[in-house]
């Protein structure tokens, strides 16, 4: 990566940790955490779906287990919660790791592995509603003990910047993957199977390593939604509402490009947010908004917001030209 | 350099390859012929590892690939085409050919520079920024070229990359595969289009009906009964030589 690659996100993130400067109202705060944290699963399901073409829908079992390792690592074996959280993405990355290894090896594509994948999470979530280990049906209630130590913050600030830094992490991480040999590999992958293959590209490797990197992203993002509402059961962690969630902001950000899941989960949560305002105690508005922008997105903008206004941009351009 | 081996596919109760045998020396051009349906393409995707043979085997310089996968036979040296071009669409042209070269180079950098250089000598330097989607069915047939030298092989397969091509095309092609030779890289092709096999090729195979029924010098070929009459049916060789007496 050149520092013209590295600039832009770097700026960007700068900029974005200047908020908590100027806006300290808990609710505001609160919207952006969640948002970042929906943007967090969702650039790690990304770089599976929108750079591999790989189109999971069973994201909810990465957020999950990063999600109940942060929490009943702490909880039940008295683990520092950063620990936790650490193990937690790990173990996000090997859950992606088998996954990818059960479903690519026996060549499953397309709908059928965002079927297994929808399968998994549902496996996952009924087993942790069932379980005593992770507290059945009540869930795991991670202990009130604000300390930084014990990854519990006095202000939102704090956890802002730390949900900000993660986004930032994983967007130059991205920006590595799209300048980078696997990146070139796993985009291959996505275009044309049988063709990358030809040109000597090791597809089920690939596609493993995408899903592995993929699953300990939006683990990542699953230990911190549990340690932000210090709470955590089977339908929050393992419920479908991230997959979609998950889904839903690059889709509408732009599939595979770095700042898509990003622009994706503000467009969309922001958006959720003001008509939540607008209309009121309407229950379930924001996701009637979701619907109509994904309909949009799927319509009028495949390549997405980022995909909108680069077209724009060039047409622009072409205008200038003329 | 290649070397197949009594190689037998079959797809159920449909034997696709029979027992084919077929050596490709060193640095030569290669021919593979045969009429529609003959099993020439199945036998690339046995050469190139797409498929396994239910039977037989092939080796490559001197070594049993036969389970390799095709990633794996990329690596030793083995490029293919695919006859049905595979264009990575949503890539431009330059993005195409550098996925090939990625195999050797890990570099960015050294793979977009090696492609740039492939992309330029089969003549798609004016089109590299574009879209693969955008390209013209002989500029799609030059990025499958292009993608599959860009792996720097020693024997490329060929499958049909005139096919489609208008004559004047194919007379700008021509010398771009004998410039490949030149290199060194050893061609095995598939074509139908007999203009291109009687000058570029040195040995030539016919393939009918999952067999090889003939090999030899192009010339030699053309003239076999068995070749004459695999193309155009039972006793049609007799029946030109009894025209060609008559007139």
């Amino acid at each position: 990566m050149t520092f013209r690659d590295i600039a832009p996100i770097v700026v960007l993130i700068a900029l974005l940790a200047l908020v908590p400067a100027f806006i300290s109202a808990n609710t505001v705060l609160n919207f952006l955490v969640f948002t970042l944290i929906i943007a967090l699963a969702a650039q790690g399901w990304n770089i599976l779906g929108g750079f591999g073409g790989q189109f999971s829908f069973g994201h909810a079992a990465f957020f999950g287990t990063g999600a109940y390792a942060a929490a009943l690592l702490q909880v039940r074996l008295g683990i520092n919660p950063w620990i936790a959280f650490a193990i937690g993405t790990v173990a996000g990355a090997a859950v992606g790791w088998v996954i990818g290894y059960l479903s690519f090896r026996s060549g499953l594509r397309g709908s059928y592995f965002a079927l297994v994948t929808l399968a998994f999470a549902e496996v996952l979530r009924i087993l942790a509603n069932a379980a005593t280990f992770t507290g059945g049906a009540a869930g795991v209630l991670i202990k009130l003990d604000v300390r930084p130590g014990n990854f519990q913050f006095e202000s939102r600030g704090a956890f802002f910047w730390i949900a900000l830094a993660l986004v930032g992490a994983v967007l130059l991480l991205t920006g590595w993957i799209e300048r980078s040999r696997f990146g070139a590999q796993l985009v291959a992958v996505r275009e044309n199977e049988a063709a990358a293959k030809a040109l000597g590209v090791d597809t089920l490797r690939v596609k493993l390593g995408a899903i592995t990197i993929s699953g300990a992203v939006t683990a990542a993002a699953g230990g911190l939604y549990a340690q932000y509402f210090l709470y955590v059961d089977a339908n929050i962690a393992y419920g479908t509402w991230i997959s979609v969630e998950a889904i839903l902001a690059p889709i509408v950000g732009g599939l595979g490009t770095v700042f898509g899941p990003l622009v994706g989960a503000v467009a969309l949560h922001g958006l959720g947010e003001i008509t939540k305002l607008a209309a009121g105690s309407v229950p379930g508005i924001d996701l009637m908004v979701f619907g109509g922008l994904l309909i949009a997105a799927v319509a009028f903008a495949p390549a997405g917001i980022l995909g909108l206004l680069r077209r724009s941009a060039r047409s622009r351009g072409a205008a200038r030209n003329a | 350099m290649l070397e197949v081996q009594n190689a037998t596919k079959r797809f159920g109760g449909l034997v696709a390859v029979n027992q084919a045998s077929l050596k490709v020396e060193a640095g030569s051009i290669t021919g593979l012929i045969g009429p529609n349906g003959a099993g020439k393409t199945t036998l690339f995707t046995l050469i190139s590892g797409f498929e396994k043979p239910s039977e037989g085997g092939v080796l490559f310089e001197g070594e049993d690939i036969s389970s390799d996968e095709p990633h794996v036979r990329a690596r030793r040296g083995i490029a293919r085409t695919f006859q049905i071009v595979q264009p990575f669409a949503g890539l431009s042209v330059l993005e195409n050919i550098a996925v090939g070269a990625h195999l050797r180079h890990a570099k960015r950098s050294d793979a977009l520079a090696r492609a740039e250089r492939v992309g330029q000598r089969v003549g798609l330097g004016p089109e590299l920024d574009k879209s693969a989607s955008s390209l013209t069915v002989a500029g799609r047939k030059r990025l499958e070229l292009a993608r599959a030298l860009a792996t720097e092989p020693k024997l490329l397969l060929l499958d049909e990359v005139l096919a489609g091509l208008n004559p004047s095309e194919i007379r700008d092609i021509i010398p771009v595969i004998l410039a490949i030779r030149e290199e060194g890289v050893t061609i095995l092709m598939i074509e139908h289009v007999m203009q291109a096999v009687m000058n570029l090729c040195e040995q030539v195979y016919v393939l009918a009906q999952g067999r090889i029924i003939a090999e030899g010098p192009p010339a030699d070929v053309c003239d076999d009964p068995k070749v004459i009459e695999a193309y155009l049916g039972a006793g049609a060789a007799e029946r030109l030589k009894r025209e060609k007496v008559h007139a």
